[in-house]
């Protein structure tokens, strides 16, 4: 199909509908959505950093609250804006109101794009908070703004794509809070957020370099602080590399209706 | 050049239940047209392919010259939906609803508060603009669905039973309201089961059963079929003995009201001059039965009847 200007016009309208939706849904219920990642994770700073951080020491040569606090911004990112998606998207076909977007001229591509960048913001949102709780506590100079937001971003958009494929198959209530707990929490732990995999025997630094989560956090902690377990470009690559997977998996889910269209 | 040309169209769902059975159904530019028969005919599964929300097993659709194969986005353009099932974010206040509905179809959000206030107020809705959808009743929420269906306004709005437990005064309202939408040069398609809607609504009239067309034709003609109508009298009072006019059949539903079953050749004045000159006096009549509703019966039930034949 050929595209005329006004096509684009219209996209870019239905894109910012969406988006705008999505920011005021988690904006309305920021009391369910924003406040308790902040809560948790200064519970982490408390316990972890404060308290029991001190005895531990350094690692990598960061103070032990500096350490963890790239991998808590992180968690916060990534957990956020896959619940906002897997919610916000399942909800809709729950109470059908999907079927507003179903019957509109809005191509696949911008739906899914609309949700995404809803699942992003609210992302992006959760690690500022964070972030800001993380410097009443510590004093971390940001070694690379640029590499930060970048992976920041890259992050939040591939977890909303997970979240987005999650409630496209999801049936229940249920079945949207299983992968966050049994996948994303346990990945995420074990993606090296509290300790750096260089204090693990040889084989389970082996094992953990297939948890995605590992390269996430470490480059953002690069990003941070100038430090990683892994090389900068392989963690590009492989966080890319997923995110192409997840969307042209999407895109196909949507063509073919999977739970939305009998 | 057909607002809506459907060929072949099947629908088998998932476990293999066939809902349609190879449907052609064209509609003119211009028409007020209504899908009628029975629960589970298939009727919504048709309007669903339609508008993009069931998927067909196979057969063709244009609307507007758009191909839904070829040119999906032209075709949704094109059309406004009512569904039949409230399918709200009922945490949204009303005027979100519309104004979200229009920034999908890419209406820039400027114009869509002009239009939304319009639609909203045309559907004594704009008072309510603030009210949370899961606060509205079931018939407001009724007309927030054609409100909301409007917004781009649609050459083609179809209607899934958009009267389904609304009061008469909001009916007769949304009647004349689509009476004229349609004169303004809106295509109508609804599904009704009040065929009182489709008489007075529609020119146009499918039938559809077990997922077949059973009868394609006008409402005129298809009330033309009929060659006998039934009359229920209110007597001044009563009359014991029954007279025998001749073209008429008398029978009595109780001592002071009479039913008379009458040819189409006969009239009205023919009857009343037979019974006057038997001494009976009428109050008031009424047609037994909504008259399409009896031929619907009989359609549907030919078509039963055949195919229990067939089987
Ligand atoms: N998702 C589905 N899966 C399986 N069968 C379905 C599904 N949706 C509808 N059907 C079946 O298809 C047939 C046609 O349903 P449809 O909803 O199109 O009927 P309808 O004419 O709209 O009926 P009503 O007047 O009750 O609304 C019915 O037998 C129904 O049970
Ligand atoms: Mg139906």
């Amino acid at each position: 199909m050929r595209r005329r200007l006004s096509d684009w016009h219209r996209y870019w309208v239905t894109f910012q509908t969406i988006l705008t939706k999505e920011i005021l849904r988690f904006s309305r219920i920021w009391v369910q959505t924003i406040l308790p990642s902040v809560i948790t994770t200064t519970l982490y700073f408390v316990i972890f950093g404060r308290l029991i951080g001190e005895r531990i020491g350094t690692m990598d040569g960061f103070a032990y609250l500096d350490f963890i606090v790239p991998g808590l911004v992180l968690m916060g990112v990534i957990t956020n804006s896959y619940a906002n998606v897997v919610s916000s998207f399942y909800s809709s076909k729950f109470s059908r109101y999907i079927e507003e977007l179903l019957i509109s001229p809005a191509p696949n591509w911008v739906i899914l794009a609309g949700y995404v960048s809803g699942g992003v913001a609210r992302g992006l949102i959760v690690g500022t908070a964070v972030m800001l709780v993380a410097l009443l506590f510590t004093e971390i100079q940001i070694h690379s703004a640029l590499v930060t937001l970048v992976i920041c971003i890259m992050t939040a958009v591939l977890f909303s794509l997970g979240g987005f494929i999650n409630a496209i198959y999801a049936n229940s209530f249920d079945d949207i809070s299983i992968v966050p707990t049994f996948v994303l929490t346990p990945l995420t732990y074990l993606g090296g957020v509290f300790y750096s995999i260089s204090l693990l025997p040889d084989f389970w630094q082996a094992v953990s370099l297939a948890n995605p989560l590992l390269y996430m956090v470490n480059a953002f902690r690069y990003g941070l602080l100038g430090v990683s377990d892994i090389p900068i470009g392989v963690a590009f690559g492989m966080i890319l590399i997923f995110i192409l997977v997840l969307t042209a998996f999407s895109l196909l889910l949507l063509r073919r209706g999977v739970g939305i269209k009998t | 050049m057909f607002a809506l040309d459907a060929q072949q169209l099947t629908k088998a769902y998932k476990g293999g239940f066939q809902a349609l059975k190879g449907v052609d159904l064209q509609v003119e530019e211009g028409d007020f047209f209504a899908l009628l028969g029975p629960n589970g005919a298939g009727k919504s599964t048709f309007i669903g392919i339609v508008s993009s929300l069931v998927r067909k097993t196979s057969g063709a659709v244009q609307v507007f010259g758009h191909d839904l194969d070829t040119d999906p986005e032209g075709v949704k353009s094109c059309i406004g939906l009512v569904p039949q099932e409230f399918n709200f974010n009922l945490f949204l206040p009303v005027l979100e609803v519309v104004l979200n509905q229009a920034g999908y179809y890419g209406i820039p959000r400027r114009e869509a508060r002009v239009r939304a206030e319009r639609y909203l107020r045309q559907l004594d809705l704009w008072d309510r603009r603030g009210t949370e959808m899961r606060k509205l009743s079931g018939g407001l929420k009724r007309r927030l669905m054609i409100a909301r269906a409007l917004v781009h306004e649609p050459r083609l709005l179809i209607l899934d039973e958009p009267t389904a437990g609304v009061d008469i005064e909001i009916r007769r309202s949304m009647w004349s309201f689509l009476r004229e939408l349609n004169a303004k040069g809106t295509t109508i398609i609804l599904t009704t089961h009040y065929l009182e809607e489709a008489e007075s609504l529609c020119r146009n009239i499918a039938i559809i059963n077990q997922g077949e067309i059973a009868e394609r034709t006008s409402v005129a003609k298809l009330l033309g079929q009929l060659h006998t109508e039934t009359f229920v009298l209110n007597l001044k009072g009563c009359v014991s003995e029954l007279p025998e006019l001749g073209g008429f059949v008398l029978q009595h539903l109780d001592d002071c009201t009479l039913e008379v079953e009458m040819n189409r050749d006969h009239t009205i004045n023919g009857l009343f001059e037979a019974l006057s000159r038997n001494g009976i006096e009428v109050i008031s009549l009424r047609n037994k039965q909504n008259r399409l509703e009896r031929l619907f019966l009989e359609l549907v039930d030919r078509r039963a009847a055949g195919l229990e034949g067939r089987a």
